[in-house]
C-alpha cells in the first residue's frame, strides 16, 4: 500500500522534505515510526504526535490510510 | 439625555456592518457587547486578536502581559510604534485600543500568568485566548482552562506555520488530548529567538479572534476537536480531527485543589551564560539579583541588590528590569543557574550566573573598597 507522509514544522526540517510517498503493508504506526527513525535518525529527538487520514492516533493503531501526518507541538506566539 | 441618544447612534453606526448580517443582528451585537475576553499575551498573536476584539465591541477585554515593547517586536506586534519601546505590552496595548474604541472596558494586567493568579483571573472572563510564546504557559493555560471550565481559544505559530483550535468547548478535547504533555527537554523549540514570518501571527491571531467572535455568537462551526494547521508558505491548510482524552482531562482537575502549588516545568535546556564578579559590577546597565530565601545571610551591601527568592520566583518577575542586563547569584551559583534557565524558558532573557556566590561578592566588593580607600 502506498502511503503519503505530510512532515509539519520542525519535523519537516528535519527529513527536509514537507511530503513523501512510501510503500508499506500491514503495518502498526510504531512499524512506521521505526523505518522513518531509521531514515531520520534526528527524528528520535523531536516531540510529534501522529494523524491518520487527518485523525490523532495512537502508536498502536494499524496503518490503514492513505496519508499519515507527524505534528510537532508550536510554542510560538 | 441627548448625549445618551447620541452615544447609541454613534453605537448602532459603529457596527453596522454587523448589525446589518442577518446572522449577527442587533441580537448578536449585544452578545458581543456583553461578552468578556481575556487574551493571554499581547504580542504577535495578541495584537492582532485585540485589534479585532476591540474593533467588534467586544465589551469586556482583559490583557495580561508582564513583558515590554522591544524593536524586534514591531516586525509583527501591529499595535505598537517606535514610541512605545520599553513600555509594557499591555499597557501600551491598552492606550492604542482605547482610541480605537473607547465605549468598551480594557482591563490591563502587567503581570506574569501564574499558577498563583491564572484561577481567579479566569473566573473573571468567558473566554480565554492564548497568544503566549512558551510551552509553560500555554499548557498552564490549558490546564486552568479546565479547571475554571472556560472555553479556550489556542493559536501557536513556528516560522511560516500556524496551528489553530478551540479547546475546552461543550466537553470538546483539551490541548492536552493533543499532546498530553510538555515536550520533553530538546525535543521542540521553546525560544524567542527563532524567527517568524511578519505576517503570520496576523493571519493566525484572526483566525483565532474569528473564533473568539463565533463563540460568541453561537454562530457556523466552531474549531472544537479539530486542529487547523496552516502553512504560509503553500498557503495549504489540514485540519486534523481530535479526541477527546478523558485521561488527561481528569488528571488535570485532580490538581485543581493543589493547583497553587504547581511547579513551573522548564522547557528547553539552555545553556546558562556565567558573569564573574569583576565584570559584573563594571556594568553599568546592570541589575543584580538574589535569588536567595529571604532568611539566608550574609546579604550584599554597597550594590544595589533586587531580592527575587527562587520559591517565590514566577511571582514576583514584575521586579526584573527587562531593559537592564541581569546578574543572578545565590549561595553556591546552583540555585542562581536555575533561575536563568527557568526565565530563559519564560522568554526573559539578557540572564547571567554569577557561579561564586554572595560571599565572594562581599569579599570582592571589601577587596576593592579596601584599594580605593588604600589609594585615596
Amino acid at each position: 500500500m502506498r502511503i503519503n507522509i505530510k512532515y509539519f514544522g520542525q519535523i519537516a526540517e528535519v527529513t527536509q522534505k514537507e511530503e513523501e510517498s512510501l510503500e508499506f503493508s500491514g503495518i502498526f504506526v510504531s512499524d512506521l515510526l521505526n523505518s522513518l527513525f531509521s531514515t531520520y535518525s534526528e527524528l528520535k529527538n523531536t516531540s510529534f504526535k501522529v494523524a491518520q487520514n487527518q485523525e490523532l492516533i495512537s502508536n498502536t493503531t494499524k496503518v490503514t490510510g492513505a496519508e499519515i501526518a507527524l505534528l510537532p507541538p508550536f510554542s510560538g506566539g | 439625555m441627548i448625549k445618551k441618544k447620541q452615544y447609541l447612534t454613534n453605537k448602532m453606526s459603529r457596527y453596522s456592518r454587523h448589525i446589518v448580517l442577518s446572522e449577527i443582528g442587533q441580537i448578536g451585537q449585544d452578545k458581543i457587547s456583553n461578552a468578556k475576553v481575556l487574551v493571554i499575551g499581547a504580542g504577535g498573536l495578541g495584537c492582532p486578536i485585540l485589534q479585532y476584539l476591540t474593533a467588534a465591541g467586544v465589551g469586556t477585554i482583559g490583557i495580561i502581559d508582564f513583558d515590554v515593547v522591544e524593536l524586534s517586536n514591531l516586525q509583527r506586534q501591529v499595535l505598537y510604534g517606535t514610541s512605545s519601546l520599553g513600555l509594557n505590552k499591555a499597557i501600551a496595548a491598552k492606550a492604542h485600543l482605547q482610541n480605537l474604541n473607547d465605549a468598551i472596558t480594557i482591563n490591563t494586567y502587567p503581570e506574569k500568568l501564574t499558577h498563583l493568579n491564572a484561577l481567579e483571573l479566569f473566573n473573571s472572563y468567558d473566554i480565554i485566548v492564548d497568544g503566549s510564546d512558551n510551552f509553560n504557559t500555554r499548557y498552564l493555560v490549558n490546564d486552568a482552562c479546565l479547571i475554571t471550565n472556560k472555553p479556550l481559544v489556542f493559536g501557536a505559530i513556528y516560522k511560516f506555520e500556524g496551528q489553530i483550535s478551540v479547546f475546552n468547548y461543550n466537553n470538546g478535547p483539551s490541548y492536552r488530548c493533543l499532546f498530553p504533555n510538555p515536550p520533553e527537554k530538546g525535543t521542540a523549540p521553546n525560544c524567542s529567538e527563532i524567527g517568524v514570518l511578519g505576517v503570520l501571527p496576523g493571519i493566525v491571531g484572526s483566525m483565532q479572534a474569528n473564533e473568539v467572535l463565533k463563540l460568541i455568537l453561537e454562530i457556523g462551526n466552531v474549531l472544537s476537536g479539530k486542529l487547523l494547521c496552516y502553512n504560509a508558505l503553500t498557503c495549504e491548510t489540514s485540519i486534523l480531527k481530535i479526541k477527546r482524552n478523558a485521561l488527561a482531562v481528569s488528571a488535570v482537575l485532580k490538581t485543581q485543589h493543589n493547583f497553587k502549588n504547581t511547579q513551573i516545568e522548564t522547557g528547553c535546556e539552555i545553556q546558562v551564560a556565567n558573569l564573574n564578579i569583576q565584570d559584573a559590577i563594571a556594568q553599568e546597565n546592570i541589575q543584580f539579583i538574589d535569588v536567595r530565601e529571604a532568611h539566608e545571610l550574609p546579604k550584599v551591601t554597597d550594590l544595589d541588590i533586587t531580592y527575587l527568592p527562587l520559591s517565590t520566583l514566577e511571582t514576583n518577575l514584575h521586579k526584573i528590569d527587562l531593559l537592564k542586563k541581569k546578574a543572578l547569584f545565590c549561595k553556591s551559583g546552583m540555585r542562581s543557574k536555575h533561575a536563568v534557565s527557568v526565565l530563559h524558558n519564560l522568554n526573559i532573557t539578557n540572564c547571567f550566573n554569577i557561579p561564586q556566590g554572595a560571599t565572594e561578592i562581599i569579599n570582592f566588593i571589601k577587596e576593592r573598597n579596601k584599594m580605593i580607600s588604600n589609594a585615596k
